[in-house]
């Protein structure tokens, strides 16, 4: 009598429960998997504000391989007279596939004399890095690189 | 250890190459160990240089930082002075090592 009445209603709800239950597994165990590209925007929006966003002014060069994604240098130079009216102020690095959308912030002014940063980042993969630079005036810019990892961090530890 | 690269005398307005290296594992908090469990994070999250006392250059890490934290960039010489460089880890544990650049 109680007998579902509608098969299909009732195998649906089991592969949505199934689905269900696989996607809060996957949120408990650590986000190996990427960040999207979206949550790249956002971290870009949370540390720079809703200001729009000019492409150049900003270099960024990475090696067209890397062979391992757990140190590939980054080069980045953004073009500035940085003096005292006319400097930039800070530059984030962001990924579209690392855990962590953000990977790197640094604050500068005209006392650096040239905007030109090297580091050394983590890649989670083969992706498109973005570097974001805001000068004195309040103005973004906006450089990117890509790089092609062949061993990915996070997998090899 | 720190290691850092700089000039100990300059000229007046000349810009200085300045690169700056810590030891440390800036371990992601997103590794396992043979059991299986998540080795915990542990990462230096911010870098200072100061220049006579004046903040010149700040960086903020995330776990994207490769371990034993590079940095390369400018400054411009100025007077002569104590050029410091001081490194912060998540627990607040600081390290910091000094240089005096002489400005001619």
């Amino acid at each position: 009598m109680n007998e579902p009445t509608l098969p299909t209603l009732h195998w649906t709800r089991r592969a949505l429960l199934a689905t269900g239950t696989a996607g809060a597994l996957s949120l408990l165990l650590p986000p190996v998997a990427a960040a999207a590209p979206e949550e790249m925007d956002a971290a870009i929006r949370e540390m720079f504000g809703n200001g729009t966003i000019r492409e150049g002014r900003v270099s960024v060069k990475l090696p067209p391989i890397a062979e391992n994604g757990n140190s590939v240098a980054i080069d980045i130079s953004v073009e500035s007279p940085m003096t005292e009216d006319n400097h930039v102020r800070r530059i984030g690095i962001f990924s579209p596939r690392n855990p962590i959308a953000t990977i790197a912030e640094f604050h500068l002014g005209p006392a650096a004399g040239l905007a030109q940063v090297s580091t050394r980042v983590r890649l989670a993969g083969t992706q498109s890095l973005r570097v974001i630079a805001e000068m004195n005036d309040g103005s973004l810019w906006s450089g990117k690189a890509s790089t092609y990892v062949t061993l990915a961090a996070c997998v090899i530890g | 250890m720190i290691r850092i690269s700089i000039p100990d005398t300059a000229k007046a307005g000349e810009i200085l190459d300045i690169k700056a290296m810590i030891q440390h594992p800036m371990e992601t908090g997103y590794r396992r160990n043979g059991k299986g469990q998540v080795i915990p994070r542990d990462i230096i999250t911010s870098f200072e240089c100061t220049y006579g006392g004046v903040i010149v250059f700040k960086a903020g890490f995330q776990p994207g930082i490769a371990a034993n934290p590079f940095l390369s960039f400018c400054l411009r010489a100025a007077q002569s002075g104590p050029i410091e460089f001081k490194w912060t880890d998540q627990r607040g544990e600081t390290w910091s090592e000094t240089r005096e650049l002489t400005v001619s």
